[in-house]
Formats: structure tokens, C-alpha cells, sequence
């Protein structure tokens, strides 16, 4: 499945209509959004069923089956985690984890299918604020969007974070 | 090594440690801590890097021994060698990189170069020297750990010219690096697949303490174990999910099979504990279409008798104090790194099975993620009880940690460790605490002077 959706040919000459644009960068905007709300289960609904959402432990990294990440959810570990992160009973999301992102910069990069799929990049800020600490990530984000039905939803979301390589904290929320 | 370390007298560490007890300025006291660094992080054999990390000849890899810095490298002439990250001439690390291939190592500051043996090679405009430094350059070479050796590919150095041999050292323990390796069915492994990294808030025994402590599952993971026992199985997953949902189940075990598990406690603070898995796709010896390839090439490799011996044994984490932890049977290995009384780094290395199917080594990945990423769902609540526990050590309303599960019930095994009576039994971190006393004794005059 994963290798299926990366290997599939992108055609950087079509693009998206400007109301296709909009719609997408809104959409990027609304995935943010629900994060800092909390409301993770509607958070999953932006994904496709086979979606995966990756974070990869070093910028270059191509292969997320033979190399180790940050995240690498595929539906099922993604609904164990929304599970975790909304009763709350987990020591490590419990109180819960106040984030803020600020999500700039969204851009087309690529399409495929004729512009059915598109590839869009995003820079984003995040604070998360936990009992008596503040942290900051920043990342670029990318995500390859579908349409379905009268909307679009979310093929695959993956996330360079700038110190993906250093020595990490503890990281409780997706980004 | 023989530093003065503080203006405050050197508590009575003998004190500090009580057969079922600790007390709390073990993990809180900076004095402790730097002491534990000179003394038993300078004492110890301590876990350097795996030699399929530096594979050819001028490959290197920058790690730390407690909180010095060291590089592994493979000379020109094939050997590898753990040498001090330090120039000799103005003290800066010679190499930034933390891994890589050198021709030599050249130092940003004034430009002395050394070779991949050590050697200093170059030192330019040497004609600011007088012939008094000719004499010297002999010396000037970048310095060799105290001792070095390597156990099965496992490269290991000690800070201390005197103390026992690797293998003396590391005594029945070894046979956990066996498991490891013996399980390869072309004979080797190698580091692959990346390397975690990520720090928490607490003590470095807290982590080595709490690997083969087997009441905390039921505790600190009971939210993994909760929201995997919630899964629908039919989601749709390419095996991310499918390992780790298995895995965070699987801590769920019932105590009374905890309590078959058991721990094993060693001289020199090492111990291992058994195995607890029985899920299929998660352990190597059973019928999942990946383990049967993978026993096929180990019975074509080693025949089906001694497959069957290599496969029967049944051990998850291995403990070779004071700061290695390794799965021999799920190819992950853990070194804690001690940063401050109340911080510490941990890396994180996989393995692969030189000749088992790639399919294998996926799930191993799948597994390192699931159990050790900074994001994992299982290891992220072990850390924030880490930092609970710096937390509330904080407080004086109790002076000590009790460590009384179990105690007085040790048994004595065929292999010269002990066993606690019960599988949940304390007597790793007793066993642990012995250890570091004796580790932590002051040098006598004899070898203070021998370490000058």
C-alpha cells in the first residue's frame, strides 16, 4: 500500500483550479485546527481509510518499512492513538497537552491522477504546553491530499521536523 | 581520574544503600553523581558501538562513555579502535560528525591532524616548535581508552587501565549476546535501520531499574493495554499498526505469568528476564508465514537441533550494568547515557539477522517504533513516571525508596545468579545496588596512584 502511493507518477503541470487551492489550503488549516481543539476523532476523519501518517527520524529518509521513524501510523495504529489521546488515561497525555500551530506558507508541489491527488507543502510552528513546560517544534509538512466525493481528504501526511535527527523529548500528540 | 569533586565531605555512600531500601539522594545528589561518574562510569566496561557500525576501514562513530566523548573507528589497518574525541593540542573534539568515512581527522581549531589509528600526522607550521616537540610528538596521538575488547561484535571500553577481563566481567551474561547473535542464520548481525534518541527527566538507574521490573506493565502501560484491547484488528494497516497493537497487548499479560517470567540477577549488577511474548506474529519461534522462512534459512545455516536450542531460549530484556540494556530475541539495544542527577539521553539501536528474510527485519522496525520511538504509546508513560519520580524525590517526607519486593527470597540458580522466588521480585534492582557500591568504594593509594 505505502510504497503503491509514493511510487505513484507525479505531474507537476497540471494544477489545481485557484477554488481547488483555496479548498486544500483551508483543509491543512482545519487538520491544525482540530489538533489544538483536541477532537482527534475528527481529526482521523480528515484521513483516507488507507492512509498513514509519517514523521520520519531524519530528513532524507525515503523508506518508512526498512528505516525507523519518528511516526509511522497506518490507519489502525492512528485510531489506537486517537483512542489513547482522547480518554485520557495515558500518564504521559494526562493532564492533557495544549498545543498551538501555526501552520504558513501552504504550496503545491506536486499532483498525480490528473489532479484527482495533490501534494502540498506547508511550513508549521507548534507550541505544546504540559504541566510546567513549554516546548516548540517546527517542521515542513506535506500532504497528499485525494479527492472523495464532493471534498478531499487526506492520502498521506508526512512531517520533517527540523530537529527529526537530534535528541528528542517526549512527543504525546501527532503534529 | 582523582579530581576533588566538592567542597562538602563524600557522604557515606554504605549508608545510602539498606538491604530492601535506597535512599533518596542516590538519584537526587550531585555529589552522588559525579561520583558515579568517576567511579563507576569509570570503572565499568561500557558499551562503545557494534563493529558492523564502522564496517570499513576509515568509517568511524562519535558516541560518549558516560560524558566523554569517543570515536570508534576502523583503521587503515582494520582494527577498531575507541579513541578519545579530544585534540591534544587545545582540547576540541576532532571529529563534529557523528558518523562517517575519514581519510583522517583533522581538527577545526589549528588544523593537527591524526590518523585513523590516532596518530598525529600533521601539525602545520611545525616550525613554531622547538626540537623539543619532536620529541613529544610521539605522544600527541589522539588517546586510546584506557582498555578496549569486543564481545561477539559488541565493542565495549573501560575508562580504567585495571579491572577485569570483558568476558570475566560480563560472566554468564554473555550468553544473552549469544542469544543475539546465534539467532542470525548467516552467523552475524549488524546495526541498521537508523538510531532513536531522546532524553528524559530523572535519574539513569530509573530506566535500568525499570526494564526488567515486571509489576509496572499492569500500571504504567494499563492506557496501551487498554486502548490495544479496544482495536478492531480489521483496520486497515500495512503491519505499523498490526505490531504495535499486538505489542501494547501483550503487556497485559496477567501477573501470575509475570511472576513465571522471572529475573535473574548476576554479579556486577547484570540480570536478564524471561520472555513473556506468546502472540504469534510477535514471536520468533512460532508458525507466522515470516518465522517459518526465517527458521528455514537458520536450519539450512545450522541444522534443525541446534535451530531448535537457539530458538528455545527465552529472554526479553538483558541488563549489563551499569547502563546497557539489550532484546536479544527482538533486536533492540538500549544504552542510557547520564546527563545530570535528574536527566538523561538514551539511544536506541535495531539490528538485523545477516541471511533472515527482509520481511523480519520490517517488523523489527515496526517494533522499534512501536516501543521505542520519543513518540511511542508504551515508552512515553514509562518516561513521564521517571519524571514523577524526580518530582517527588523532591520531597523530604520520606528518605528512602523501598525496594523490599521479594526480599530474603532469592534462590540461587544452576549458573551462579540468583532468582527471586517470585517472577515480580525486586532482586534486579537489589543485585543492582550491590553492584554500585562496590563500584562506588573510594580507590585505595595503591590504585590511585596506578591510575595517575
Amino acid at each position: 500500500m505505502t510504497t503503491e502511493v509514493k511510487a505513484k507518477p507525479r505531474d507537476s503541470s497540471v494544477r489545481l483550479s485557484p477554488e481547488a487551492m483555496t479548498t486544500v489550503t483551508a483543509l491543512v488549516l482545519e487538520e491544525a485546527r482540530l489538533l489544538d481543539e483536541a477532537r482527534y476523532e475528527d481529526w482521523l476523519a480528515l484521513y483516507a481509510d488507507d492512509a498513514y501518517y509519517w514523521a520520519p527520524h531524519r530528513p532524507e529518509q525515503t523508506d518508512p518499512l526498512n528505516e525507523i521513524s519518528i511516526f509511522y501510523d497506518d490507519r489502525m495504529l492512528m485510531e489506537a492513538r486517537v483512542r489513547r489521546l482522547t480518554d485520557g488515561t495515558g500518564h504521559a497525555v494526562s493532564p492533557p497537552i495544549a498545543t498551538v500551530r501555526v501552520v504558513s506558507g501552504t504550496t503545491l508541489e506536486s499532483t498525480a491522477d490528473g489532479g484527482k491527488e495533490a501534494v502540498v507543502r506547508s511550513k508549521f510552528v507548534m507550541l505544546e504546553h504540559r504541566l510546567s513546560e513549554q516546548r516548540v517544534y517546527g517542521a515542513t509538512a506535506r500532504h497528499c491530499l485525494r479527492r472523495s466525493g464532493g471534498g478531499w481528504r487526506i492520502a498521506w501526511k508526512r512531517v520533517d521536523l527540523v530537529n527529526a535527527e537530534g535528541v528528542l523529548d517526549t512527543i504525546s500528540v501527532p503534529f | 581520574m582523582n579530581r576533588p569533586l566538592t567542597h562538602r565531605p563524600t557522604p557515606d555512600l554504605a549508608a545510602l544503600i539498606q538491604p530492601d531500601r535506597v535512599h533518596r539522594s542516590v538519584y537526587t545528589d550531585p555529589d552522588i553523581f559525579e561520583l558515579e561518574l568517576e567511579r563507576l562510569f569509570g570503572r565499568a566496561w561500557l558499551f562503545v558501538g557494534h563493529e558492523s557500525q564502522v564496517a570499513k576501514p576509515g568509517d568511524f562513530y562519535a558516541t560518549r562513555l558516560g560524558r566523554q566523548p569517543v570515536l570508534m573507528v576502523r583503521g587503515r589497518d582494520g582494527n577498531v579502535r575507541v579513541l578519545h574525541n579530544r585534540c591534544t593540542h587545545r582540547g576540541a573534539m576532532v571529529c563534529a560528525a557523528e558518523t562517517g568515512n575519514a581519510k583522517h581527522f583533522q581538527c577545526g581549531y589549528h588544523g593537527w591532524t591524526f590518523g585513523t589509528d590516532g596518530a598525529l600526522i600533521g601539525v602545520p607550521r611545525q616550525e613554531g616548535y622547538d626540537e623539543r616537540f619532536e620529541k613529544e610528538r610521539g605522544s600527541l596521538g589522539l588517546r586510546p581508552v584506557a582498555r578496549q575488547a569486543i564481545y561477539r561484535g559488541f565493542v565495549f571500553a573501560s575508562l580504567a587501565a585495571d579491572g577485569p577481563a570483558l568476558e570475566e566481567w560480563l560472566g554468564d551474561i554473555t550468553t544473552s549476546f549469544d542469544d543475539m547473535v546465534d539467532r542470525a542464520p548467516g552467523g552475524e548481525i549488524e546495526v541498521a535501520g537508523g538510531i532513536f534518541k531522546h532524553t528524559y527527566d530523572g535519574n539513569w538507574k530509573l530506566y535500568i531499574e525499570n526494564v526488567n521490573d515486571l509489576m509496572h506493565p499492569a500500571f504504567v502501560h494499563a492506557s496501551s493495554i487498554d486502548t490495544a484491547a479496544k482495536q478492531r484488528m480489521d483496520a486497515p494497516t500495512d503491519g505499523a499498526g498490526e505490531i504495535a497493537v499486538r505489542q501494547m497487548t501483550q503487556n497485559g499479560v496477567l501477573t501470575k505469568i509475570w511472576d513465571n517470567v522471572g529475573v535473574w540477577a548476576y554479579d556486577g549488577g547484570h540480570s536478564y528476564m524471561g520472555d513473556y511474548h506468546d502472540d504469534e506474529r510477535l514471536l520468533a519461534a512460532s508458525d507466522d508465514p515470516v518465522f517459518v522462512e526465517y527458521r528455514d534459512a537458520l536450519e539450512a545455516a545450522q541444522g534443525a537441533k541446534r535451530t531448535r536450542e537457539i530458538l528455545s531460549v527465552a529472554r526479553f530484556n538483558t541488563i549489563v550494568y551499569p547502563n546497557l540494556t539489550f532484546m536479544s530475541s527482538f533486536r533492540q539495544l538500549r544504552v542510557i547515557l547520564p546527563v545530570a542527577p535528574d536527566k538523561t539521553e538514551v539511544h536506541i539501536y535495531s539490528f538485523r539477522l545477516k541471511g533472515a528474510p527482509e520481511a523480519m527485519f520490517q517488523d523489527t522496525v515496526r517494533f522499534a517504533n512501536a516501543i521505542n520511538s520519543p513518540a511511542s504509546q508504551i515508552l512515553t508513560d514509562d518516561l513521564e513516571i521517571y519524571r514523577r519520580i524526580r518530582d517527588g524525590l523532591q520531597s523530604e517526607g520520606t528518605e528512602w525508596l523501598h525496594l523490599g519486593r521479594g526480599e530474603g527470597h532469592d534462590v540461587d540458580d544452576e549458573r551462579g545468579g540468583r532468582h527471586g522466588d517470585h517472577g515480580t521480585s525486586e532482586i534486579h534492582i537489589r543485585n543492582q545496588f550491590k553492584a554500585w557500591l562496590d563500584y562506588m568504594r573510594p580507590a585505595t593509594n595503591a590504585s590511585a596512584e596506578a591510575a595517575e
